[in-house]
């Protein structure tokens, strides 16, 4: 471990209260919910936070996938990939979110990461949050000063940058009822492995009466949804001229892990997968 | 510690059925890892595992450039400085580390050559402290250009060799074919990070350590602290993994841990992170090769003239020998009447190379492998039989002059090979550019140091009777999770005519056990091993039939040691580079089946079928262990092992970037054993180590070659390349 941890804080709140009024009354406080992104920066001394947030203590509030009576599904702060990918209801209604917790990490990282700790970790690259932008999910967002409901697709405003502000936190993901059928969605990761590998290109999409939604993932500074691309489908584009539109809504780099180039023939090539299976499921 | 009756009956029964047949009572077991379950339950101790109260905590500051000058070194106010240990090349008695040669500094005196090359040291009591001080010192450079490509720099080594009159060969050849084939570095990834604890108590210094050759790093502590033999012990810990990086670089941290400890007189541990040791270890040597050959028509070898290139990095350390394994690979399993072979290795700004399994001839045979697959397709001939046609067999002359007087069998390997993996059917069937290929490499790795290399190391091996009626092996080669500590014993029971449960093997300390050489080369089990067999074979003649138990209360301990002793013939002629290089080789053969993902080229190694022959198999599944695991990291270096190197330095030394396979990766591997004994080896055996590593690689690159209908000629091959 790089970092000298003697010189860092942790509190440990034990209520939803405490916790809300420790992120009030002291500055840069971090959130550690499953620690897998926050201790990798420790490991590393990446991160210069010297005071942290142990929500731990709040499993009994925040650790569950609930299905409402309303037809909306709840997933709390501290839900796992686990506790989502082998829930019944996300299993028969979330087909997109159980196939990208099943792909994220391995096993250890799914029992104990959180679906919420990938959307606040702001990654581009985040493996379940293209699933979720599918799904035009919502996120509560609560403080002493009372609670917000934000669209997923509104909430990143930049580079690992968000609307939430420093006395903020996640308390719950929440999904609407489910619009697509099965067969007219589709998830490919492109990872640099088959397990424990971070995304080089990672796409959810799905068709319904309702119109088409496409979300990529590691082509912009943010996980997006293509919203451009997918008006011009609903109004009858061809594959071709989705790519040339779409083409326009990304913007892919090289890094460390693939090139700006493979990255955009990727996004190609899963478009027309996507729109080719679209096609053979009418 | 109860197993499950479902593991003892469904993977440990048909395990353990598995024999040669012979009629031998250890031999050819598979005898359960007499340290499997201290292993597996938590119970083994690593260096980190070891309790010192006390004792400071070390860290290394390295350079941040690749060359040039140091100007100033400033200490930043905001640490209590004069509670630390601070070492520098002033406090090194004689500042040179020993391997082959002695070039490389142990700290920077002034000069860098190589980004995170060690500059100095600092302990304290607080680890946590240490990190922070470790970062409040700074250092001003004066920068000079580096050298980062192989033939820039200068020569490290060269070696040439000629046989036949090649000239003539290729003027009069009915077809020239040539290539140009890269390899690049690599990372061996060993689950546990390099690390030692020192301490010095009255003049005399004992180290513990993860490493692989207890008596090299013995050698250079000697060297750098000017001491006498018997004032050192280095003491093995359980060590996890070592591929070749625990061969030479430990005895760098050894020197640095001793270093802290003399002049703090506490105790000091000096253990990586990952990501220091992925920066600063050593890698698989980088390499180009040029491949020219001559044939006829029908694909009869007539010539080769092989240039061999490798990056040795800034310092000498195992360059030679790697160069010179890699050159006498070179030429494949096949006949050659002319061959010209040139090798150069090449001095550059990046950490110095080092061993990694295969040491040199992975590069080679990936070179010459892949060469004969394109120059089968070139001649539009099946790659297998161009291969069929020209194997080396008995009585034949290697271009090294060694006349081979073994049986190589590589057409009956290669048969087998075929037949397992339905290469006629599959290769019919696959069209070119369809997404799925098939293809293979024949290859062969000898056993033991090259040349005249077991005759200078003079290796001894020991073995002495206990008081409960058994034995007690002693050596300094090394369990690094291959299995020495299971094999030896089976060796020494055997020959010894006890129980397996009674015979046990001493773990290495150089105070105890005799210098029976480093654990590398594919030697422990079958040259190491040999010595076994006689030392055990020496004490039971002493012991004349006489009860163990009995003869020790009477006698104390009986010891025996015995000492290589070369096989008449082999001769090797270091200034000419000819004669026999090895004892014995092992040959195999690979088939792989891949499969490419159309939408992002991403390759999945299907299937890897392997035909072996190592000689007699010790323990079989161990020996599948071996070709297992080799394999599967022939693999990670054919796909996905990319070592991005920038100013040298691997910019990716992390395990989040670095890609190495994982299980889901794992191709099915399918490894059959047709031994041919060496009369050399501990009872037959030849060596299992390297070989898995040399064959995956080409016979990879051709079959995804075969699949996305291309001609690559590199590795590692990444989708970001294949994608059109
Ligand atoms: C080996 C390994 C493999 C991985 N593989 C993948 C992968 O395949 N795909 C992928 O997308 N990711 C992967 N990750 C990254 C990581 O596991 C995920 O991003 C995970 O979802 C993080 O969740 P966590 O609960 O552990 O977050 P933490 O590390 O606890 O926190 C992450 C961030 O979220 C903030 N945060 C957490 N909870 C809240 C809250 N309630 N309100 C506001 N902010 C909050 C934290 O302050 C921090 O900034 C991997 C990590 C590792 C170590």
């Amino acid at each position: 471990m790089k970092t000298n941890v003697a010189e860092l804080q942790v509190c440990s709140p034990r209520s939803i209260d405490e916790a809300l009024q420790q992120r009030r009354d002291i500055p840069g406080l971090t959130p550690i919910a499953g620690g897998t992104e926050v201790l990798v920066w420790l490991n590393d001394a990446k991160f210069a936070g010297k005071t942290y947030q142990s929500l731990h203590g709040l499993a009994k509030d925040w650790r569950y996938v609930r299905a409402n009576k309303d037809g909306t599904l709840g997933i709390g702060a501290l839900a796992t990939y686990s506790d989502v990918r082998f829930h019944p209801v996300v299993k028969e209604r979330y087909p997109l979110l159980v196939e990208s917790a099943r792909v994220t990490g391995a096993l250890q990282i799914q029992n104990r990461g959180t679906p919420v700790g990938n959307i606040a970790n702001g990654s581009p690259a985040a493996d379940t949050v293209p699933s979720l932008l599918v799904y035009d999910a919502k996120l509560k967002l609560k403080s002493l000063r009372g609670e917000r409901l934000v669209d997923l697709k509104d909430f990143f405003t930049g580079y690992r940058r968000n609307v939430m502000t420093s006395d903020e936190l996640i308390t719950e993901i929440v999904l609407p009822p489910p619009l697509f059928m099965p067969a007219q969605q589709h998830y490919r990761k492109v990872g640099t492995r088959e397990a424990q590998a971070i995304s080089k290109v990672v796409f959810a999409g799905a068709r319904s009466a309702a119109g088409v939604r496409l979300a990529w993932g590691s082509l912009a500074p943010t996980t997006i949804r293509a919203l451009k691309t997918e008006a011009a489908l609903q109004n009858g584009a061809d594959a071709n001229a989705a790519w040339e539109i779409l083409q326009r809504e990304i913007a892919p780099i090289d890094d460390i892990r693939s090139t700006a180039e493979y990255r955009r023939k990727v996004a190609r090539n899963i478009l027309f997968e996507f729109l080719n299976k679209l096609a053979n499921t009418l | 510690m109860p197993m499950s009756g479902e593991f003892k009956e469904k993977i440990l029964a048909p395990l353990m059925s598995i024999s040669t047949g012979k009629d031998l009572k250890f031999v050819g077991k598979s005898i359960l890892r007499k340290e499997g379950i201290d292993k597996v339950t938590g119970r083994a101790r690593y260096v980190d595992d070891v309790k010192t109260p006390g004792a400071l905590y070390g860290k290394t500051l390295r350079s941040s450039i690749a060359c040039g000058r140091i100007k100033k070194i400033s200490f930043a106010p905001n640490i209590p400085w004069d509670q630390f240990t601070i070492v520098d090349a002033r406090d090194v008695p004689y500042n040179r580390v020993l391997q082959i040669e002695s070039d490389q500094p142990v700290l920077c005196d002034g000069v860098v050559l190589h980004r995170e090359e060690p500059i100095l040291l600092i302990a304290h009591e607080d680890p946590g402290l240490v990190e922070t001080a470790i970062r409040s010192i700074t250092v001003e450079y004066e920068r000079e250009p580096g050298i980062f490509n192989i033939g820039e720099g200068r020569i490290l080594k060269q070696y040439d060799i000629e046989e036949g009159d090649w000239k003539k060969e290729f003027a009069a050849a009915e077809v020239v074919f040539e290539g140009e084939y890269k390899t690049g570095a690599q990372e061996h990834v060993y689950i546990e990070t390099n690390g030692f604890i020192a301490c010095w108590e009255d003049e005399c210094l004992t180290v513990h350590g993860s490493m692989q050759c207890p008596y090299y790093v013995h050698k250079a502590l000697k060297y750098a602290f000017k001491l006498q033999d018997d004032q050192i012990n280095v003491v093995q810990m359980t060590t996890g993994g070592g591929f070749g990086g625990k061969e030479d670089f430990p005895s760098v941290l050894a020197i640095h841990a001793a270093l802290l400890a003399k002049k703090s007189g506490r105790t000091v541990r000096l253990i990586y992170d990952r990501a220091e040791d992925m920066a600063s270890s050593t890698k698989r040597h980088p390499s180009i090769s040029k491949v020219r050959t001559a044939c006829t028509k029908d694909g009869i070898l007539r010539a080769i003239d092989f240039s061999f290139h490798i990056d040795g990095g800034a310092y000498i350390t195992l360059s030679p020998v790697v160069l010179s394994r890699g050159i006498v690979h070179a030429f494949g399993p096949y006949k050659w009447p002319a061959a010209k072979l040139h090798a150069q290795c090449f001095f550059t700004n990046s950490p110095p190379y080092g061993a990694f399994r295969g040491f040199g001839a992975p590069q080679s045979l990936f070179a010459i492998e892949a060469h004969m697959t394109a120059l089968a397709n070139h001649l539009g001939m099946d790659p297998a039989e161009l291969r069929r046609r020209n194997f080396i067999h008995r009585g034949d002359t290697m271009p090294t002059g060694q006349v081979v007087d073994e049986d190589p069998n590589m057409e009956a390997l290669l048969d087998r090979a075929l037949e397992l993996s339905d290469y006629k059917t599959k290769r019919a069937r696959w069209k070119r550019g369809g997404g799925k290929g098939i293809s293979l490499s024949t290859f062969m790795h000898g056993t033991g140091f090259t040349g005249s290399g077991e005759v200078y190391l003079a290796s001894r091996v020991g073995i002495a009777t206990t008081k409960d009626g058994g034995a007690e092996v002693r050596v300094s080669s090394t369990e690094i999770g291959q299995g020495t500590e299971t094999v030896f014993p089976q060796i020494a029971a055997e020959a010894l005519g006890i129980d397996i449960s009674k015979v046990s093997f001493r773990r290495p300390e150089t105070k105890v056990v005799p210098n029976s050489g480093p654990t590398v080369a594919s030697r422990t089990c079958s040259v190491v091993g040999k010595l076994v067999e006689r030392a055990a074979g020496k004490l039971k003649q002493r012991l004349a039939g006489a009860d163990i138990r009995q003869h020790y209360a009477q006698h104390g301990e009986a010891y025996e040691e015995v000492e290589y002793v070369p096989r008449p013939g082999l001769v090797w002629d270091d200034d000419k580079y000819k004669g026999s290089a090895y004892g014995a080789y092992s040959w195999c053969v690979n088939v792989a089946e891949v499969t490419v993902d159309p939408v992002t080229a991403m390759p999945r190694v299907d299937t890897l079928t392997a035909t072996v022959d190592v000689g007699t198999i010790i323990n079989p599944v161990l020996a599948h262990g071996q070709m297992e695991g080799g394999i599967a990291q022939g693999i990670g270096w054919a796909t996905c092992e990319n070592v991005v190197l920038k100013e040298g330095l691997m910019e990716n030394h992390h395990l989040t970037n670095y890609v190495i396979p994982t299980s889901a990766d794992a191709a099915r591997i399918v490894v059959e054993f047709m031994p041919s004994p060496y009369s050399e080896g501990a009872f037959g055996s030849k060596g299992v180590g390297e070989l898995p590593m040399d064959g995956p690689g080409p016979a990879i690159v051709s079959a995804l070659n075969d699949a996305m209908e291309a001609k690559f000629t590199h590795l590692p091959l990444l989708p970001e390349e294949m994608l059109k």
